[in-house]
């Protein structure tokens, strides 16, 4: 094979979504894999691995944020689609969710809240822009949710992304520590307060704890997704902003 | 065909949410109005097909997988991360950590509450 034919394949590829598509599976593969290699070490998020790994080839190959994107847009669209199946995890918890409503309700409001105005205060009493600020006030939710609120309130969508994706990653590494600290030993207790902060990657974290803490941090990510569309515009409205 | 079965009914809600939050202009996303429509559907028919629970329990087991592509968008914005990297970096721990923390703390006394009232009557 020639290297004009070389040339010329890597221009085909370069340009169609197969590449970054595959480079995307590939990326998170070896990421789960060192993750399983090292026995489930937080610190090994396979998440953090694969996007890591994924910008060290866009940066040695050169391509373009949106190339790649065009490829990665197919896994980027089932976010949609996992977002309404979260309504059967939800139905599966139907008795406990019966039983604990109550403290249930309130550990939302207060978690929605808490989460929210500690991200808008301490990001513009450090001095970010405001566009920042907003980007970072709907952090909590998972992906798709985050992005929506980020665009009413006048954020950047596609930096809500990033935050919020850090976010989980902080909250996969570091929730399990924290609540071993602040000596919380019900895994329910710990499912909701991981899920209602860590969205997604701290769901993904739970079930490796626990089936119960995964359930019910699917469950606190469920109630997030539900009522932080509805709370975050609001609490940001009575400060005058969004 | 199961698969295929359960990725239509999924795609199907989040069509309809969609659909309605457009329509009427609403103010929160259109897969969230797709979940709360399919949660109201199973809270009906007081059960989850076959086909459901098992394409859900494949598409929210690779879940990590899907928050991929947005993170790898960090590239899109390193000129602005990188002149507001202490505010935000700063942010994003102290508030995530205050916010799990005060969620976890308040969860646990009033489920210990409730179930001190329990134990009374």
């Amino acid at each position: 094979m020639s290297e004009t034919n070389l040339t010329q394949i890597w221009v085909y590829l370069s340009t169609s979504p197969l590449l970054g598509l595959t480079v995307t599976l590939i990326a998170y593969l070896v990421g789960s894999r060192l993750y399983q290699m090292s026995n489930g070490n937080p610190v090994v998020n396979p998440v953090a691995i694969a996007i890591l790994l994924i910008i060290a080839y866009l940066f040695i190959s050169a391509t373009p944020f949106e190339t790649y994107f065009e490829g990665a847009q197919f896994v980027h669209f089932l976010l949609g689609p996992a977002t309404v199946a979260f309504a059967i995890p939800l139905y599966q918890q139907i008795a406990k969710l019966k039983a604990i409503w109550i403290p249930l309700l309130i550990s939302v409001f207060i978690g929605v809240s808490v989460g929210a105005l500690a991200s808008v205060g301490i990001s513009a009493l450090l001095g970010a822009s405001m566009e920042t600020v907003l980007s970072l006030a709907p952090k909590s939710m998972t992906t798709p949710i985050a992005m929506g609120v980020s665009q009413q309130l006048g954020g950047l969508p596609s930096l809500t992304a990033v935050l919020v994706i850090t976010t989980g990653i902080i909250g996969a590494v570091m929730g399990t520590r924290l609540f071993e600290l602040m000596k919380i030993e019900d895994d329910s207790v710990k499912g909701i307060a991981m899920g209602l902060n860590a969205h997604g990657i701290g769901t993904a974290r739970a079930f490796q704890v626990s089936s119960e803490m995964g359930a019910f941090s699917g469950l606190g990510m469920a109630l997030m997704a539900f009522s932080g569309p509805i709370l975050i515009p609001w609490l940001l409205s009575l400060f005058g902003l969004g | 065909m199961i698969f295929l079965n359960g990725i239509a009914v999924l795609l199907f809600y989040q069509l309809i949410g969609t659909v309605i939050v457009l329509f009427l202009d609403l103010k929160i996303p259109g897969p969230v109005l797709g979940m709360i429509f399919l949660f109201a559907t199973l809270l009906l028919i007081r059960r989850i097909p076959e086909s459901l629970s098992f394409t859900a329990d494949h598409l929210l087991k690779h879940l990590s997988l899907l928050f991929v592509p947005a993170g790898v968008g960090v590239v899109t914005h390193l000129q602005r991360i990188g002149s507001e990297w202490f505010p935000i970096v700063t942010t994003l721990f102290v508030s995530t950590l205050v916010s799990m923390a005060v969620t976890a703390w308040v969860m646990q006394w009033m489920v210990r509450f409730m179930q001190k009232r329990v134990n009374h009557e």
